[in-house]
């Protein structure tokens, strides 16, 4: 049998993962540039025609990534989708979802902002992602897509490591990437599980105690406590689950790091330095969180700099700025509010700041 | 042995009879609320309805914030603690992904009322086979007895110092008259736990709450009012009193929507 390879938009490519990664929920309200998702999955109609897979169209995010919490504090896979403005909505029972310790997963297909902003892409929700976002001490996984085939595989490999650390994990995407039509290779079917998971509240049964899903410790010692054992998860998550590509950077003399649309934005650049005999490299974060940290500073020992390329007005730069520790310049490009950079604007801008 | 438990065998071997046991679905943590309050009579008739049903094992109750934030301290079944206000929008992720459970939540006016209206109503609205209980006392009794929206007019709590004002402070809400109006609502009821005579319909009410939910047929609603001696800065017995005089008059007892 051949290859099941489709022509889908970034946004598709999401909602038939989670038909086809056995997902057991979907909840979510619409927002430009997302509703794709869960026009897609209201079409497909998975929960009477192909694998019982629920969909809602909720009240309102907040009420979306609620049905989240109670789903997945039953042990179900289940997620949501929003753009920016909704993201926002969604960060108080992101922080209940880490606390009581849920796995769940949540795709941000950003749009620019503050406010309403625009519905055109941007990057500029990289804060709120990997720096907590929500109240509370917390991290969670973030994963950034930069092609529509990683649109899909990321919805599976979201759900594998939501599980492995009973933590939210969010898909940091784009409008570029959510809009943008290419071919997917789509995997089979995989079955919804149904497993009875020993910490969900699936009834409690005379074998067993009571399991309860909670984030509130009134004790401050229990509570430190809980907190102690929620930074260890992360730190297991900072030594095991850095997940980065690297382009060009064994003979580099430069990087450009950039992560989602702009990265595949700078692949061009770097075709264009190659050509221009300029030894220019690409990494490429796949987890924003954890970061690469430890990987650039590694490669700093043999850079002479580095461009930060990201839709934003400069907030990966702080982390790309602690992993080198000052050893090397490095720099921001990018543009804000919607504002797409193009590969000849970002090369133009390295030369003008490394080589003249 | 606690010295409770010897006492009992003692008294057992006197002869005693024994004509109440405390259901198995209340955990023994002594409640934390405050004496008078009917929180705890609530909790057990929900706790003993889902022991005579039989449905253990296939109930899941939500906690919501307010001063029954910590149910799941009491109640011995499988729990979920909710954020402010969300916990209906809890019950329908558990209720569409486990459909064959018992799903109900828990929670007070503020909660339900004030920053879970839109929750709240659209829950009922989808029609979810679920329970609601709202445990309504006209006050937020955990953060120390400030106005709800379902505070009286004229009524005095600490963010109404000089009573409720209608002009400043809008009009007392009562979701329980507007979501039976819903066509997702099944069963629809208004309740107290003041009196025994009290206490037993509103088990009842509570069962029938429950059973509805095999039927598939929508949500089942159920207002309990009580009191909060405590906000309400008077003794329980004045506070069932006032109550009776003056709760019981902006929410009148009884079943609003019965099934059809």
């Amino acid at each position: 049998m051949g290859e099941d390879i489709q022509l889908m938009k970034g946004n598709e490519a999401i909602a038939e993962a989670a038909i086809r990664f056995g997902v057991d929920a979907y909840f979510g309200y619409p927002i430009t540039p997302q509703s794709e998702i869960i026009e897609y999955l209201a079409y497909e109609d998975p929960y009477n025609k192909r694998t019982g897979m629920v969909v809602i169209q909720a009240e309102s995010e907040i009420a979306a990534i609620n049905m989240v919490y109670g789903a997945a504090a039953c042990g179900k896979k289940a997620m949501t989708s929003s753009s920016s403005p909704g993201i926002s909505l969604k960060q108080e029972a992101i922080s209940y979802m880490v606390g009581a310790e849920l796995p769940g997963l949540i795709v941000n297909v950003v749009r620019g902002g503050p406010g309403l902003g625009t519905i055109q892409p941007s990057q500029a929700d990289y804060f709120q992602s990997v720096k907590g976002g929500g109240h509370g001490d917390y991290n969670m996984i973030v994963l950034a897509p930069s092609t529509v085939q990683e649109q899909y595989d990321h919805v599976g490999l979201g759900f594998e490591l939501a599980f492995k650390y009973r933590n939210p994990v969010m898909i940091l995407s784009d409008g570029a990437i959510g809009q943008m039509m290419e071919k997917v290779t789509l995997t089979p079917q995989l079955p919804r599980e149904n497993k009875i998971l020993d910490w969900a509240t699936t009834g409690k049964t005379p074998d067993r105690e009571r399991n309860y899903i909670t984030s509130l410790y009134l004790d401050p010692e229990v509570q430190e406590n809980h907190n102690i054992k929620l930074q260890a998860k992360f730190q297991r998550m900072k030594d095991t689950e850095v997940r980065y590509e690297e382009i060009m950077t064994d003979d580099a003399e430069y990087i450009i790091v950039a992560y989602g649309i702009s990265a595949r934005i700078s692949q061009t650049v770097i075709t264009m330095a190659r050509k221009n005999g300029i030894k220019l490299g690409l990494l490429r974060p796949i987890t924003l969180f954890p970061f690469p940290s430890k990987r650039l500073f590694e490669l700093s020992d043999s850079l002479k700099g580095i461009l930060c390329v990201e839709m934003s007005a400069g907030q990966m730069i702080e982390d790309v700025e602690l992993a080198v520790r000052c050893k090397i310049p490095v720099y921001h490009y990018g543009r804000m509010g919607g504002g797409v950079t193009s590969s000849t604007e970002v090369f133009e801008k390295f030369v003008s700041l490394f080589l003249k | 042995m606690s010295d409770i438990e010897t006492y009992k065998k003692e008294l057992l071997a006197q002869g005693a009879k024994k004509i109440f046991t405390k259901t198995k679905n209340l955990t023994d943590t002594p409640f934390s609320y405050c004496g008078g309050c009917g929180h705890g009579v609530v909790h057990r008739l929900i706790m003993e309805v889902v022991e005579e049903l039989n449905i253990t094992h296939d109930t899941i109750g939500i906690a919501p914030v307010g001063c029954t934030a910590i149910a799941y301290e009491f109640m011995n079944i499988d729990m979920q603690q909710a954020a402010h206000g969300r916990a209906p929008a809890l019950a329908t992720g558990i209720k569409r992904t486990m459909p064959d459970k018992y799903v109900f939540t828990y929670q007070g006016d503020g909660d339900l009322a004030a920053i879970g209206t839109g929750e709240t109503i659209h829950a009922c609205n989808r029609g979810e086979n679920i329970a609601i209980f709202f445990v309504n006392n006209g006050i937020y009794g955990m953060t120390g007895g400030q106005m709800a929206p379902t505070t009286l007019p004229g009524m005095v709590s600490s963010t109404s110092p000089y009573g409720r004002n209608m002009d400043t402070h809008g009009y007392p809400l009562s979701l329980t008259e507007l979501v039976a109006k819903l066509p997702g609502t099944y069963y629809v009821t208004r309740q107290s736990v003041h009196t025994p005579a009290n206490v037993r319909k509103c088990k009842k009410a509570i069962q029938t709450a429950f059973e509805n939910q095999k039927l598939n047929k929508g949500l089942s609603f159920v207002e309990i009012v009580s009191n909060c001696n405590s906000g309400w800065k008077m003794t329980p017995v004045e506070s069932n009193k006032w109550m009776e005089e003056n709760m019981f008059r902006s929410y009148p007892l009884g079943d609003i929507k019965l099934p059809q």
